[in-house]
């Protein structure tokens, strides 16, 4: 049975991947997750499951490489400058076809930056910071039941595209609380299963075929073919993944964009324009790869701005612009530096915005 | 006819890709033949590190993944989460292990991970074509130090079986050498001991192979073999730095 409770973000966001299957969390403190692998070494014993805290973030994406190289649905999290160190890994992973489950509490930058909310991790982790052609599907919700319904689905996910899968939260939603709908826990592999669950993964040659899990392709047109293999996996997910919320595109003078908490200020400032008068739309990207670039072909002929509500210094506009196609013009609203804009401040400034482009 | 010598059938039945004289062959046979003897081949995960034996898995016959830059001992860990019953073992060179993979190496270690690592120790980075190590001895040349490694250049090379003895997590820890029949054949004692140590849940098992790189040491494999004696075994000494059964009589 589901049950509705109120639930601490960070908290429900690694419930919900318990409940989705994984069953083994590598983790290293960092604010604003560090409930996570609190939580993490509290539940996952008393399920079965087991949690092990690394010497560092390179640690624990490569613990997580083993336990997915090995066929188990494995678990970690981080923050921003974690996130980055871990970029070596991710990139090992995609080469590799290794499962995991990623979640990524987002925090300002660059460098140590702050430990306030952020959204300058767009690029890291829609582009990747590593080497190699690769990519890992990323989602962003806007609410933690959003939060828990996609982290629920990460693992099978990732098991199905044996890819690491990422969800991009900011400090405000790791920190938060909101009433949740848990579902159904979902059945775990025992080490017993893998081996004919994931015949790929290492169990022991005992299984009749030795499995050998690598990235390392030194001959040019192996490592070509395999390339080429990732993005047929790559071409799939852009069709099956893409995940978007369009509210009241019809008749908008101006468009929204915006994923994560800004899109809940967004649609706040949508609501308070309304009342003056101005027509407001709202697009809200849930996958940030793939991108929904297709919605923005919704965008009416009424419309006089598109503009991006975001935590950075307009690091989605590069995606926007490639949506909106010079169709209308692109503006910004951003606070950067873990400082937050109020629904207020973003009215204001649209109205502004909006006597500019008239 | 009884044969009286067979191949392992822990090796691939396939060329190595390893240089004529390298040692990376001995310590691959004398690790499988080991697990053959013991009946674990098809219960082994192994895991090969970044270096010239990255390629270890086409050669070794059990399950394997390939791990990136020194993360071996992490990786090892995440798979030994998932298989609690099997045996798990790392294979890492110097650089590996050493330099770039420090952390992973005392932090699995001080866990008393249970699995072995075998540390192939050769005082150069082989791959990259021979350039200095963290076990790199003083006035040993390589094409980032020319003249021979110097203290004021460079520091002093880490001993790690005795950086790794002052944990308590590790249960069995012994450097050995390849150099020679009597030491390969001492070198599987100690690789078979590990392993045992290992099946009995006793903790972290680490058997440093010293060995030589003809190739990159710019000596015929004959003259490498009497070097790693005379200079390699001086400063780092064969012998068992950690045995928690000795310890516990």
């Amino acid at each position: 049975m589901s049950e509705k409770v109120l639930m601490k973000g960070n908290e429900a966001f690694a419930e919900a991947v318990i409940r989705g299957g994984a069953r083994f969390y590598f983790g290293y403190p960092i604010t604003p997750q560090s409930e996570i692998p609190e939580f993490m070494s509290r539940e996952l014993p008393k399920r079965g499951g087991k949690f092990l805290q690394a010497e560092s973030e390179l640690g624990a994406i490569n613990m997580a490489y083993g336990c997915g190289a090995a066929g188990g649905s494995g678990f970690i999290s981080s923050s921003s400058p974690g996130i980055a160190l871990m970029q070596e890994g991710m990139s090992f992973l995609c080469g590799a076809e290794v499962p995991v489950t990623l979640l990524n509490v987002s925090r300002g930058g660059p460098g140590i930056g702050s430990i306030q909310p952020g959204q300058a991790d767009y690029n890291q982790v829609t582009r990747g910071g590593g080497n190699g052609d690769y990519r890992i599907p990323v989602f962003a919700p806007a609410s933690i039941q959003e939060a828990v319904d996609i982290l629920y689905e990460c693992p099978s996910i990732a098991d199905k595209y044996r890819n690491p899968v990422m969800v991009l939260a900011d400090g405000l939603m790791g920190q938060m609380m909101e009433p949740v709908m848990l579902p159904e826990e979902k059945h775990a592999l025992t080490s017993e299963e893998i081996s004919t669950a994931k015949p790929w993964a290492l169990s022991g040659s005992k299984k009749g075929t030795r499995s050998v899990v690598k990235s390392l392709r030194l001959q040019p047109e192996v490592l070509e073919e395999h390339v080429e293999h990732l993005f047929e996996k790559y071409a799939a997910m852009e069709k099956e993944l893409e995940r978007v919320e369009v509210e009241n595109l019809e008749g908008a003078e101006v468009v929204f964009v915006a994923f994560g908490t800004m899109a809940r200020l967004a649609r706040e400032a949508m609501e308070l324009l309304e009342a003056q008068g101005v027509k407001a739309g709202l697009i809200r990207p849930i996958s940030l790869w793939p991108y929904p670039y297709g919605a923005f072909e919704q965008i009416p002929a009424t419309a006089k701005a598109v503009i991006s509500v975001e935590l950075s210094m307009g690091q989605m506009l590069q995606d926007i612009n490639l949506g909106v196609k010079g169709r209308v013009p692109v503006k910004l609203i951003h606070r950067v530096g873990g400082m937050l804009p109020t629904s207020l401040e973003v009215v204001e400034k649209t109205k502004k915005i909006l006597e500019e482009v008239r | 006819m009884k044969p009286v010598f067979t191949v392992t059938e822990g090796m691939l039945p396939v060329s190595t890709s390893y240089c004529p004289g390298c040692t990376h062959g001995v310590a691959h046979r004398i690790i499988m033949e080991t697990l053959d003897e013991m009946g674990l081949l098809g219960d082994t995960l192994g895991v090969a590190p970044i270096g010239c034996s990255v390629v270890a898995h086409q050669f070794m016959n059990v399950d394997m993944c390939e791990a990136a830059h020194g993360r071996a001992p992490a990786v090892a860990s995440g798979i030994r989460r998932v298989h609690p019953d099997k045996v798990v073992f790392t294979y890492q060179g110097d650089g590996d292990l050493a330099s770039i993979g420090m952390g992973e190496i005392v932090h699995a270690a001080a866990r008393g991970e249970k699995f072995t690592t075998f540390f192939i120790n050769n005082g150069i980075y082989g791959m990259t074509g021979g350039q200095m190590a963290p076990t790199t001895l003083i006035g040993q040349r390589s094409t980032t130090c020319v003249d021979g490694r110097t203290r004021e250049q460079a520091g002093m090379p880490l001993k790690i079986c005795e950086l790794l003895a002052t944990l308590d997590g590790p249960a069995y820890i012994e450097r050995v050498a390849l150099n020679s029949p009597a030491h390969i054949r001492a070198a599987k004692k100690a690789v078979r001991k590990a392993f045992e140590y290992q099946l009995a849940g006793k903790g972290f098992t680490f058997i440093e192979m010293l060995s030589i790189c003809p190739t990159n040491w710019g000596l015929t494999p004959p003259k490498a073999m009497q070097w790693l004696e005379e200079n390699m075994m001086a400063y780092y000494p064969l012998g068992v730095y950690r045995d928690v059964e000795k310890e516990a009589q």
